[in-house]
């Protein structure tokens, strides 16, 4: 196979699939998701209710202490492996769904963390500013503390966001067809390593322009200093 | 009539007790100087008074109308809604506390806007009007970053005055700005007071205390040892710590 024929393939494969869009739906739909998800994640582990706090810390460590790729085992079969004990049958869904969910919720406690950082690192006296003036608990975060909190966590976010690129790989152990779950068996049908050298290059262009996006945001933001 | 009352306050941090039954009036148009060594209470007072602290017993009254009260049980409660509280008074801070990312004209606008939902452009030219009286008028669109020290306090001041507050507190203004920038803050807050803004100004600048203030308060120890007219502390001193610490600072 030469490598125009692969990228080809790699983009529309006979069967139908689009691996690179594959790869791709994983990256957005999990960034859009999670970005949110930690912030109220963040939130609630900050929650002055220990019994919130507790619960949400051990799930963040759950989640930051295992691997991803159980945990998208466990999203991916675990609802049909169960209801099967109940003596149900349920059908596999669109893989791409529980793969999502279970990246979404990885990456929301991993951002959950980075918030928490960046919330705790708001001096003090930007909250009793705020206070003084009326502002409401919600309008003090959305309009003073958030804003701040997003300047000072975008080195961090970038690092995640550029190891979610590399992460999508991991769907491949549920036969969800991104690029690397095509280029391997590929690699392993025609007994050829280029496939893996490609897939390299891809990644690579992707997070370069993941890091070219990440410092035109922080640029956008370097107009004022904390 | 009394803009602010504060009647027998009592406040501890753990088994630290700040502040020992004082009791602290302003009336509209008085300017007070509260001076004292530090840790003495003069910020938590200040604290109290702008609701940043929550007091252990005592009474706090802004316009005549109760902050705190007594439930059937004895219990101190605070009044449901503070932000209507909130409105009678201002605070700057030491530190500024401007908002960072926030030009100066926002920092000064935000609040009237969004918390007091009044007409934008209006408070907008209120606000410039503000600015160009503090000769801050060509700073309206920079940041807090590129203004210096007393700068900032100065937009911290109109950040404070653009809510139309019925008295301003001031915690020490000057104390974290270089010495050669405390004179425009400092002169400021003279001209606020000429034009009988009620303020209550904690502070360590004893010649601008005595120059500015219609009455000076020495704090020490939680509790209010001496008051009375800049003359009565500062020339006729009765209380001996008063004199002692006087003496400290002008030596």
């Amino acid at each position: 196979m030469d490598i125009s024929t692969l990228i080809k393939h790699l983009w529309l494969t006979p069967q139908g699939n689009m691996p690179i869009l594959g790869t791709v739906y994983i990256f957005f739909l999990t960034l859009i998701i999670s970005l949110p998800l930690g912030i109220i994640v963040a939130l609630l582990r900050l929650s002055k209710v220990k019994v919130i706090s507790y619960i949400v810390q051990f799930f963040i460590s759950v989640l930051r202490g295992t691997p991803l790729m159980l945990q998208l085992m466990v999203v991916t079969y675990g609802p049909s492996f169960i209801a099967k004990q109940f003596g149900y049958n349920l059908s596999m869904p669109e893989k791409l769904i529980p793969v999502v969910i279970a990246f979404s919720i990885n990456y929301a406690a991993y951002f959950a963390e980075i918030y928490r950082g960046g919330i705790e690192s708001v001096p003090r006296g930007q909250y009793e500013a705020a206070e003084v003036l009326g502002y409401s608990k919600s309008k003090t975060f959305i309009r003073i503390i958030l804003p701040q909190v997003i300047k000072r966590i975008v080195p961090s976010v970038t690092n995640e966001v550029i190891t979610l690129v590399k992460d999508t790989s991991i769907a491949f152990t549920v036969s969800y067809v991104e690029l690397f779950t095509e280029v391997k068996r590929i690699a392993i049908s025609h007994s050829t390593f280029m496939p893996f050298i490609v897939a390299g290059v891809f990644y690579y262009i992707f997070n370069f322009l993941v890091t070219v996006a990440m410092g035109k945001v922080e640029k956008s933001l370097s107009y004022y200093r904390i | 009539m009394n803009i602010l009352s504060m009647e027998n306050i009592k406040k501890s941090f753990g088994s630290n007790e700040v502040l020992k039954d004082i009791s602290f009036k302003v009336n509209k148009g008085e300017v007070v100087s509260i001076i004292g060594t530090s840790g003495g209470g003069k910020s938590t007072l200040l604290r109290c008074a702008t609701l940043l602290e929550t007091i252990d017993d005592g009474t706090i009254t802004y316009m005549g109308e109760d902050v705190t009260y007594y439930d059937q049980n004895g219990k101190l409660c605070y009044a449901k809604d503070l932000n209507h509280f909130k409105k009678f008074f201002g605070l700057v801070f030491q530190n500024f506390n401007l908002f960072p990312h926030f030009s100066v004209l926002k920092n000064v606008m935000d609040a009237p806007v969004t918390v007091l939902k009044r007409d934008r452009e209006e408070v907008k030219k209120e606000c410039l009007e503000l600015l160009d009286k503090m000769g801050l008028a060509d700073k309206a669109t920079a940041y807090p970053c590129e203004l210096s020290g007393g700068q900032q306090q100065r937009v911290s001041i109109v950040r404070a005055l653009a809510m139309k507050p019925d008295i301003l507190f001031f915690d020490e203004p000057t104390s974290a700005l270089d010495p050669e920038l405390t004179g425009e803050v400092l002169k400021v807050i003279k001209a606020l007071a000429d034009e009988k803004m009620t303020m209550v100004i904690v502070t360590h600048e004893m010649a601008f205390a005595r120059a500015v203030s219609d009455r000076v308060v020495f704090i020490d120890g939680g509790v209010i040892l001496e008051q009375g007219t800049p003359e009565e502390v500062f020339v006729n001193t009765k209380n001996e710590r008063t004199r002692q610490f006087l003496q400290n600072y002008n030596s």
